[in-house]
């Protein structure tokens, strides 16, 4: 693994390491340590630094839709130009291109379903390209980005052992 | 009846451990923090639990063979082959133990009889001694020192034999140094034995925790294969502890004594644990690399964070442990932990508590995490500020 990967990976596990303790842990100075994260901000590798959230447990209310969308590819540009077209929209929070049984995997957030399913019927399904679209509500979150939600916790071991 | 009177005078001697009185007071402080544990934070990588519950949906509920299932015991063999180049065979020269704790006890069992004399490196893991004991030998400590990396030097040891030694204990990785022995160390070490009948038993539970470089087992060194046993297990290099299961490797005659007591004393060891075991031993070579990269970014933050707050502390190249020198806070090791316990609510262990020539320094575990162990090395810094 070189250097760059070494720092992301341990900046993609918790961005919130200072540059001292990225130096400290991988045994580089810290002025390589910053080079490197600007250089990697620069070239567009690293894009932004955010937290992981629990929502469940804060007063927001707010639901998640994944909307699977089967859609025509536009001539000459593929599907780059229908996703282009739909991620503008800043309700969406993901896109990807999907192998199997639908296109566009997109995923939304809005405050009830009910706005999500009026953002689907009046703004993505609308769409010229848009063959047919499926909404399925996230009801819970189990785990994200590695990291597994509603874990307690506390720490089960005995506090001093030999 | 005098109830004191009927106990075995060689079990009432026995030192009573030296952390009952911090467990004590850390155990009524929900919020304090522990860096005092000797067990890893990870919890057993998922797909060795799933092979653990799927023995018990198959109803493998029985007993094992007392030497422990033989598909475990050729995958051990494989595995040592595999990182250490180790070679035994898995019929006669491995015994599946009760933790590395057990094997360690009838290996003891097997070897001494009362009068032998039992070479031990001191500070160590704490079990040596009673066991020791009990079999009804006597328990010689070797001072290792900290300018010398707290290894086992050639010439202490050579100092340390009479004609009773029977047994060297050789604890590396260490708990709770963090020191190792070097392929260039144990050549020493096996020179000074060679011309000798002493036998070694290398505690190697933390061989898999070895940082910038490999670990070498004594039983690898030329001439000492057969007068060495070697005792690991799963609890740290796979994040086993509760699963109590271990392992010895040695000459055939040798663990055939041992599974003799093993026989009587435990019939085998716990079958569920076993099956999980061959799983670790089949496809865990990967959590064992993960967890060991892991414990080593927290070994130079916490080291850094200790050497910046003022602790001269030597580098540990395994285990995970620090062992900080606490001589500029004019403490007594206890003294340090108490009061660093009830001002700042912070656990460490006195590392007298692992032979009395661990006076003056701490124990610090570093399985934690980075936000924990940052947590701790600011309270820290404040209580040594307070007492330098």
């Amino acid at each position: 693994m070189d250097m760059q990967e070494k720092i992301l990976r341990l900046l993609e596990n918790d961005s919130s390491y200072t540059h001292e303790q990225i130096a400290t842990m991988l045994d580089i100075p810290v002025e390589q340590v910053k080079a490197a994260i600007a250089e990697m901000f620069e070239k567009g590798i690293i894009l932004k630094y955010c937290a992981l959230i629990d929502w469940e447990k804060t007063e927001r209310e707010f639901v998640t839709a994944q909307i699977e969308l089967r859609v025509t590819p536009q001539r000459g540009e593929g599907f780059d130009k229908v996703a282009e077209r739909i991620y503008q929209y800043p309700e969406v929070k993901s896109v990807y291109l999907m192998s199997g049984g639908y296109d566009l995997g997109v995923t939304i957030e809005g405050r009830t379903m009910k706005e999500v399913a009026l953002f689907v019927a009046e703004k993505l399904a609308p769409m010229e390209c848009v063959i047919s679209t499926k909404t399925h509500f996230v009801l819970k979150k189990y785990k994200q980005n590695g990291v597994v939600f509603n874990k307690p916790q506390k720490d089960e071991r005995r506090v001093i052992t030999l | 009846m005098n109830i004191e009177k009927v106990l075995s005078p060689v079990v009432s001697n026995m030192k009573p451990s030296g952390i009952r009185k911090f467990f004590d007071i850390v155990s009524s402080m929900p919020d304090a923090i522990s860096l005092g544990v000797g067990e890893p934070d990870f919890v057993t990588p998922w797909h060795i639990r799933d092979a653990g519950i799927y023995s018990l949906e198959k109803g493998r509920t029985y007993y094992t063979s007392n030497s422990g299932l033989g598909e475990l015991r050729e995958e051990i063999c494989r595995y040592l082959t595999r990182r250490f180049g180790l070679e035994y065979n898995p019929e006669n020269e491995v015994l599946i133990t009760v933790g590395g704790s057990e094997a360690i006890d009838i290996c003891i069992r097997s070897l001494v009889s009362p009068g032998d004399e039992v070479l031990i490196p001191e500070p160590s893991f704490v079990c040596y001694t009673p066991c020791t004991q009990l079999a009804g030998g006597t328990a010689v400590p070797i001072v290792t020192k900290e300018e010398e990396n707290f290894k086992l030097s050639a010439k202490a040891l050579k100092e340390a034999i009479t004609p009773k030694t029977k047994l060297l204990i050789l604890p590396y990785p260490n708990n709770p140094t963090g020191a190792i022995m070097t392929k260039d160390d144990l050549m020493q070490i096996a020179d000074v034995l060679k011309d000798t009948d002493i036998l070694v038993l290398s505690d190697e539970i933390y061989a898999e925790l070895t940082y910038n470089s490999k670990h070498v087992s004594i039983a690898n060194i030329e001439g000492m294969r057969e007068r060495t046993v070697v005792v690991s297990g799963f609890s740290k290099a796979f994040a086993m502890t509760g699963w109590r299961l271990g392992y010895a490797c040695g000459h055939p005659e040798i663990i055939g004594a041992m599974t003799k007591i093993h026989q009587y004393t435990i019939m085998c060891s716990p079958t569920t644990s076993q099956y999980a075991a061959i799983e670790a031993m089949k496809n865990g070579d990967g959590d064992i690399e993960a967890m060991a990269a892991e414990y080593n970014y927290r070994r130079k933050i916490i080291l850094e964070g200790l050497r910046q707050i003022g602790l001269s502390c030597f580098e540990p190249l395994g285990a995970f442990y620090v062992f900080p020198n606490i001589g500029i806070s004019g403490l007594s090791s206890n003294d340090f932990c108490e009061k660093l316990l009830l001002e700042q609510k912070v656990a460490v262990v006195p590392g007298n508590a692992f032979g009395d020539s661990g006076e003056g320094f701490i124990r610090c575990s570093y399985a934690y995490s980075i936000n924990a162990i940052n947590k701790a090395l600011e309270k820290i810094d404040k209580f040594v500020s307070k007492y330098r």
